[in-house]
């Protein structure tokens, strides 16, 4: 008694379940999910209910109808009979909406939130840059890089003059 | 609901359609890229290697280095 009541805050089928699991010891109650079920799906044409159950006099004098002669149908209770069998048209189930600005949106808004955290641990968290990255010794280490004809084809030392001591224009 | 008829739809040859399209852009995009690979990149990195070599002295690069000290083995000739 007490869980179903807890899981009265998640919804009330849960409730019912469980009631219906005392209520009826030893029958199988079938679950939502596996009963037929409308859905408008581009992959699912004909679903396995007609979209309106409970048909008003006007829906039920129409099903009659729809027991003649297709031909004597007028174009409007032939959309009728669509309402009643379907509830939105493959061009309204397919339409398009807004909702790529929004997404697109987000990303980037949260992108650059994400810089903001960066900048701050750059700032706050990272201790100095090690002592190889100071000019004086990046200098030393290219003209080693130089010495040593690092890439002398296409790369590195292709790009410097060796007889001018000059990086080649 | 509007009275006016639709133009009616293609209804057959739909797969057909869509495998021409599909594999005739794949051809060309496979081969284009080849193609452009080929004359962009491939062709101008072997004119360049062929044109390093064609004058290349291996042994005065060879001093040039040993000059600047590298290397282990040899010292620079009047260390």
């Amino acid at each position: 008694m007490l869980a179903s009541r807890a899981f009265s805050l998640i919804g009330k089928r849960a409730i019912s379940t469980s009631i219906g699991l005392r209520g009826h010891a030893g029958v199988a109650k079938s679950e939502d999910f596996s009963l037929p079920n409308y859905i408008d799906r581009r992959d699912i044409p004909l679903p396995q209910l007609e979209y309106v159950r409970n048909l008003s006099a006007e829906q039920k004098a129409l099903k009659e109808k729809e027991k003649a002669s297709w031909s004597a149908l007028s174009i409007d209770e032939k959309v009728g009979l669509y309402r009643i069998k379907f509830c939105e048209t493959f061009a309204e189930m397919n339409r398009g909406s807004n909702e790529w600005k929004t997404v697109v949106g987000g990303v980037l808004f949260f992108l650059g939130f994400t810089a903001f955290i960066v900048i701050w641990q750059r700032l706050y968290v990272y201790g100095p840059v090690p002592h190889t990255f100071s000019e004086e010794w990046v200098a030393m280490q290219t003209k080693r890089m130089l010495d040593m004809r690092v890439n002398p084809v296409e790369g590195f030392s292709a790009k410097w003059d060796y007889d001018k001591n000059e990086w080649k224009k | 609901m509007s009275s006016t008829l639709l133009p009616k739809p293609q209804m057959r040859g739909l797969l057909g359609k869509r495998l021409r399209f599909h594999i005739v852009g794949a051809l060309i995009v496979s081969l284009g890229s080849a193609v452009l690979y080929k004359y962009g990149v491939a062709e101008p990195r072997k004119r360049a290697y062929a044109d390093f070599y064609k004058n290349y002295d291996s042994m005065k690069d060879f001093e040039a280095m040993r000059e600047a000290g590298v290397f282990e083995s040899v010292q620079p000739k009047d260390s």
